[in-house]
C-alpha cells in the first residue's frame, strides 16, 4: 500500500514485516528514527514476539545480534560511521561465524574530523570484513532490499549490510509502498538455523583454527560471496514476481547500453544523475549509468558487460582511501583490466565527502569535461582549491602538528577565543 | 553610577535585592565566599557565544566547573571532552568557545584519553598541570564505561566529570542506563501501559565509582552551585581518579520550561531523587541533608518526560518512583 | 515539477510543514518529496526545508536551489541569511509577519515578482489564536494552498489529522483554513486594487 513518510519509518515497518525475533539497538545518527520506531512498534504490539533492547554500545549491540543469531533468532540492527566502527571486531566476528544477520547502514562520514553527514566511508572500511554489502538508491529500495536481505543472509547464513545514504535518504519523506505482510510471508519463510546452540544438539561456535585449516576456511568464505551473486540476481527476480518491483539485483543500467560515457556510482546519487541524464540525453549527449546494487560482492561480470562498449567511464563515489585515491574506481579498473584492456578509460571522482552537496551542476561539468577529453583522472570534485593551496602554502613556511582542520583556521587567521594567560 | 547605567536605571527599573546573600555571582561578598563567576579575573574556560540550547543545564555546571579548576590550578588544566551535547556545542566548527586547551576524541574513550594526557605530563615532570576528562551520562554509564573502570583500576590523576542528564539528548533524546525509570525517551516511550524507560536494577556510577575507592567521588546540581565549586576544589587537592557527576536538567530532553532549569534541578535533590554526596576511598564521607523534602510529583510534574507517570493509571510508576526517593534518602542520610 | 523552499528558525515547525506539504499532495496523487537541510540544529537557530511537487517521480536528491515557492516563516532571518537565493522570480513568496514589504525593508526583491504571487500574513498571531501556540507553520500551509493551488485543504487537513492527536489536528487545521482564507482575501483585495 502507498504511503507518504520518511526513510527511516519505512525501513523499520519493512523490518517488523519480516519478524525478527531480537532487535538490539544503540542510537547514532542518523539511524536513530529507524531504531525509535521500531522500539514503539514492539511495545505497541505490532511487532510481536520480538525482544527489543537498548543496550550500551555498538560492539554490545552487534554482539548481542551473534549471540541471538547463534542461537536460532532472526535478529536486525543498524548503525553508522563511528558506530560500526566501535563494533568492527564483532562485524568481521559475525560474517566468520557465518551468522544472517541483517544490519542496516545510515552512510555517514567518519571522522576524525566528527561529521554526522552522509558519505560511503563507513561503508568502505568494512568491505573486506566478509559480509554482503548492498546499496539502495531510494526509499523504496531501502524497503525492498531489507526483506530481500533476510531472506539472501539465510540463505547464504552470511550476514548482510543494506547500505542506505544517511539524512538524504533517511530523513527524506517520500513514496513507498509497503507490502501486505502476505506478501512478505510468501516470499521470506521462517528463520531455521542451520546450526544454532541447542541443548538438544550441542555443538561449540568459534573454536581457533590454525595455519593447517584457515586458508581453506577463508578461501570458501569467498566462495561463498561469489555464490551469492547468483542468488542476488534469482532473488531479485522472485521479488520482482511477487511484489512487482525491480529491486536489488546486481547492477542496473540506466541507458548505459549504447553510451559512450557512462556514470558509475552507488546510492542515492544514482537519483541525481538520473535526472541529469535526461536533460543530457535530450541534448544529444550519448551518457548512460550504471548502478551499483551489490558492492560485495563485487559483480565484477556483470560490470565489464555493462561498461564494454564506452569509451570513458566515470566512477562517482563518496570514499577515498587515504594516500591512494578512490576505492569504488580501483575495483572498477581492476575488473575491466582483467576483460576489457586499455581501449576503456577510467576516471575517478570523489564528491559528497562528509554531506557537501552533490548538485546536477557539478555532475553535468564532469561530463562536459569528459566528453572534451578533459577530465583528469583524479578528481575530488567540488574542492575549494583555493583554501587548499593557501594552506599547502601555509605548510611549506611552518611545520605545524596536530589536525588538519584545525591548521586551516590558523592559516585563515582566526583569532581564538582563549585569552593569553 | 557610570552616566551609561544611569540613563539605563532611567529606562528601566532596576531592582538590587541581593545584597549580602550567598547568590552566586554576587559580587559584594567577601571574597572568600564569592564564586568564582563573580570575579572578573574569571577565566571564562567556556566563553560565550557557544550553541547550547536556552536553559542548558550543562552549558551552567560545566562553566562553574572548569572556571572554578581554573582558579584553584592557577589555570593549568587540559581538557578532554566525549562526544556529545557539551562537545557539539561548544566546538561548531570553524569556531570554539574554549579558551583551555582541548581534545574531542571520541565517544566511549574519554577516559582513556585523559589517562594518556596525564601520563604525559607525568612522563614529562609536569605536577601542576591537571587533566578533566567530561562527558555525558551516555558517555560515561555507557559507552564509556569499560575506559572508566580503568582508569578508575589504574588511579590516573584525572577528574572525571560527568553531566548527568538523563539520555542522549545530542542525538534526539534516547534513552541511556542514566534515563531514570518511568522516563519517556525516543527509544522507551510509554505505548499503553508500557512505562516509559523500564525501572531496572540501574546503573548508578557514583555508586559504582566508590566500589572502585578512588580517591575521591561526589555528586552535586547546578541548583547550589557553590557547593558544585566546594567539590569541584575539594576533587582537586587529590591526586589520583576522581569522579564528580553533576545533576544536568535538559528542557528539551526533558520537556520542562527553559527558565525553570535551576528550580528543577533543586526540586530533584528536595525529593530526594537527587542525593547529594561526598565519598573518599570508598566510604560516604559527607551528605547534602535535605532542607525542605518535596513530595516527588513536584519535580515529575515539570517535566513532560514524566506526564504519564502522573495518570491515575501509571500510580504504581509513581509509588516505584517514590520508593526510589526513600531508598536514596536512607542510603545516603538526607534526612 | 513545483519546488518550495521554507526557512524559518528550530521550534517553528519548519520541517513539519514541509512534511505535512509532502503528505497533503501525496494524498491528492502526486509524487513529493520533502527533506530538511540536515544539521545539528536547536531551538532558535535557522534552518531549512525543502520540497517537490510533481505528477511524475522525483528522483533528483538536491536541496532546492530554485524554489518556486519560498515560505519565509521568520522575517528576523532577513538580517540573518540571504533567504531568497535562487529564487525564482516568476514564483510565488509567502512571509510571515504583519508588515508589508517595504516596511520590512525587502521591497527590492518583492518588487521583481509577478503582482499577486508576493503575500505577507500575520500568521503567528493566527497561530496563537488557533493553537495557542506560536507555530506559524500550518498557518502557512493554507496560504500556500490559497496562493499556489499546488495542494487543496481537505488534502491538507488529511495529512494534518495522520499526524497529530485529534484535538491539536483540530486546532491545527483550524488554523490552516483561516490561513488559507485570509490569504484569498490579501489577494482579492490586491486585485481589486
Amino acid at each position: 500500500m502507498l504511503h507518504q513518510m520518511s526513510g527511516s519509518i519505512a525501513v523499520a515497518k519493512a523490518i517488523a514485516l519480516c519478524r525478527p525475533d531480537v532487535i538490539p539497538c544503540y542510537p547514532i545518527t542518523p539511524q536513530t528514527h529507524i531504531v525509535e520506531h521500531l522500539s514503539v512498534l514492539v511495545k505497541s504490539g505490532q511487532l510481536e514476539n520480538c525482544s527489543y533492547e537498548n543496550v550500551e554500545s555498538e560492539f554490545a549491540s552487534m554482539s548481542f545480534c551473534i549471540g541471538a543469531s547463534a542461537t536460532g533468532a532472526r535478529t536486525y540492527t543498524a548503525t553508522a560511521s563511528q558506530g560500526l566502527l566501535y563494533m568492527m571486531e564483532a562485524v568481521y566476528n559475525a560474517s566468520g561465524l557465518g551468522l544472517p544477520i541483517v544490519m542496516t547502514l545510515g552512510n555517514r562520514a567518519i571522522g576524525a574530523p566528527i561529521n554526522i553527514w552522509n558519505d560511503h566511508s563507513d561503508a568502505m572500511s568494512v568491505r573486506d570484513a566478509g559480509w554482503i554489502q548492498l546499496f539502495v538508491e531510494s526509499n523504496q529500495q531501502a524497503v525492498d532490499v531489507h526483506i530481500q536481505a533476510f531472506k539472501l543472509a539465510e540463505a547464504l547464513s552470511l550476514p548482510v549490510m543494506v547500505n542506505m545514504d544517511g539524512f538524504i535518504l533517511t530523513h527524506a519523506i517520500t513514496r513507498v509502498d509497503l507490502p501486505d505482510p502476505e506478501q512478505v510471508d510468501q516470499f521470506l519463510p521462517p528463520f531455521v538455523a542451520r546450526q544454532k546452540l541447542d541443548t538438544q544438539s550441542p555443538l561449540s561456535i568459534g573454536a581457533m583454527v590454525g595455519p593447517d585449516a584457515f586458508t581453506e576456511v577463508r578461501y570458501l568464505a569467498h566462495h561463498k560471496q561469489k555464490e551469492a551473486l547468483a542468488m542476488i540476481e534469482q532473488q531479485a527476480e522472485e521479488f520482482s514476481d511477487i511484489f512487482g518491483r525491480d529491486s536489488g539485483g546486481l547492477v542496473k543500467s540506466y541507458f548505459a547500453d549504447d553510451a559512450d560515457i557512462i556514470l558509475v556510482a552507488m546510492g542515492s546519487v544514482i537519483g541525481t544523475m538520473q535526472d541529469l541524464v535526461n536533460d543530457l540525453r535530450d541534448e544529444g549527449y550519448s551518457v548512460g549509468i550504471l548502478s551499483l546494487r551489490s558492492f560485495r560482492p563485487f559483480p565484477a561480470n556483470a560490470i565489464c558487460n555493462a561498461l564494454k562498449n564506452a569509451s570513458q567511464v566515470i566512477v562517482f563515489e563518496k570514499s577515498f582511501a587515504v594516500g591512494m585515491g578512490g576505492i569504488l574506481a580501483s575495483e572498477i579498473h581492476m575488473a575491466t583490466q582483467r576483460y576489457v584492456g586499455e581501449n576503456l578509460k577510467i576516471k575517478s571522482v570523489i564528491g559528497g565527502l562528509g554531506g557537501r552537496t552533490i548538485t546536477k551542476k557539478s555532475l553535468r561539468k564532469l561530463v562536459d569535461n569528459a566528453s572534451k577529453g578533459e577530465l583528469d583522472d583524479e578528481v575530488f570534485m567540488d574542492l575549494d582549491g583555493g583554501t587548499v593551496i593557501r594552506e599547502l602554502n601555509r605548510q611549506q613556511e611552518d611545520q605545524s602538528s596536530g589536525p588538519i582542520a584545525e591548521n586551516i583556521l590558523r592559516d585563515i587567521g582566526v583569532v581564538s577565543a582563549s585569552k593569553t594567560h | 553610577m557610570t552616566r551609561k547605567a544611569q540613563s539605563a536605571a532611567d529606562e528601566q527599573t532596576v531592582k538590587f535585592y541581593q545584597t549580602g546573600t550567598f547568590t552566586v555571582g554576587n559580587r559584594l561578598l567577601d571574597e572568600e565566599f564569592r564564586t568564582v563567576q563573580a570575579t572578573q579575573e574569571r577565566s571564562n574556560s567556556i566563553d560565550s557565544g557557544h550553541r547550547a540550547c536556552q536553559g542548558c543545564g550543562q552549558a551552567l555546571g560545566a562553566r562553574y566547573a572548569l572556571d572554578t579548576a581554573m582558579r584553584v590550578t592557577d589555570n593549568q588544566i587540559i581538557a578532554a571532552n566525549a562526544t556529545g551535547c557539551l562537545e557539539v556545542f561548544t566546538t561548531p566548527y570553524p569556531e570554539t568557545a574554549w579558551s583551555i586547551p582541548w581534545i574531542h576524541s571520541l565517544f566511549g574513550n574519554v577516559a582513556s584519553v585523559a589517562s594518556g594526557i596525564a601520563a604525559t605530563l607525568k612522563a614529562k615532570g609536569d605536577t601542576t598541570t591537571r587533566v578533566i576528562a567530561q562527558g555525558g551520562d551516555g558517555g560515561t554509564t555507557d559507552i564509556g564505561f569499560a575506559c572508566l573502570s580503568g582508569m578508575f583500576d589504574r588511579n590516573d590523576d584525572v577528574l572525571f566529570i560527568c553531566y548527568d542528564n538523563g539520555g542522549y539528548m545530542n542525538t534526539g533524546v534516547q534513552r541511556s542506563s542514566a534515563t531514570p525509570g518511568g522516563a519517556r525517551t525516543s527509544t522507551t516511550m510509554p505505548v499503553g501501559d508500557h512505562p516509559g524507560s523500564s525501572f531496572t536494577t540501574g546503573k548508578y556510577l557514583p555508586a559504582i565509582a566508590m566500589a572502585h575507592e578512588i580517591p575521591y567521588v561526589a555528586t552535586a546540581s547546578v541548583h547550589d552551585l557553590h557547593d558544585l565549586e566546594r567539590k569541584i576544589e575539594k576533587a582537586m587537592t587529590f591526586r589520583g581518579a576522581r569522579y564528580i557527576q553533576i545533576d544536568v536538567p535538559c528542557p528539551l530532553g526533558w520537556g520542562s520550561e527553559p527558565s525553570q532549569t535551576i528550580k528543577l534541578a533543586r526540586l530533584g535533590v528536595q525529593s530526594g531523587l537527587v542525593p547529594l554526596f561526598e565519598a573518599e576511598y570508598g566510604e560516604l564521607s559527607n551528605s547534602t541533608k535535605i532542607r525542605y523534602q518535596v513530595p516527588v510529583e513536584e519535580y515529575l510534574q515539570l517535566q513532560r518526560r514524566f506526564a504519564h507517570v502522573l495518570k491515575p493509571a501509571n500510580v504504581d510508576q509513581l509509588e516505584t518512583i517514590r520508593a526510589l526517593a526513600e531508598k536514596n534518602i536512607k542510603r545516603y542520610r538526607l534526612l | 515539477m513545483f519546488q518550495i523552499r521554507i526557512h524559518g528558525r528550530g521550534g517553528q515547525g519548519v520541517v513539519s510543514a514541509s512534511e505535512l506539504l509532502s503528505v497533503a499532495a501525496f494524498s491528492e496523487g502526486k509524487y513529493s518529496q520533502s527533506f530538511p537541510s540536515f544539521g545539528s540544529e536547536r531551538m532558535g537557530a535557522p534552518v531549512q526545508a525543502f520540497a517537490r511537487i510533481s505528477d511524475s517521480a522525483i528522483t533528483i536528491r538536491e536541496p532546492v536551489m530554485e524554489p518556486d515557492m519560498l515560505i519565509i516563516q521568520d522575517p528576523t532571518l532577513f538580517n540573518a541569511i540571504n533567504v531568497f537565493d535562487g529564487a525564482r522570480t516568476e514564483g510565488y513568496l509567502l512571509i510571515n509577519s504583519s508588515r508589508t514589504p517595504e516596511q520590512l525593508g525587502i521591497e527590492d526583491m518583492t518588487s521583481t515578482y509577478p503582482k499577486n504571487h508576493v503575500v505577507t500574513l500575520p500568521a503567528t498571531e493566527l497561530a496563537l489564536k488557533y493553537i495557542k501556540q506560536p507555530k506559524p507553520n500550518t498557518v502557512l500551509l493554507g496560504a500556500f494552498a490559497a496562493l499556489s493551488h499546488m495542494v487543496n485543504i481537505p488534502a491538507l487537513e488529511e495529512a494534518i489529522r495522520g499526524k497529530f492527536p485529534k484535538k491539536i489536528a483540530q486546532a491545527n487545521i483550524a488554523a490552516t483554513i483561516a490561513g488559507y482564507n485570509l490569504t484569498l482575501k490579501i489577494i482579492q483585495q490586491a486585485q481589486g486594487s
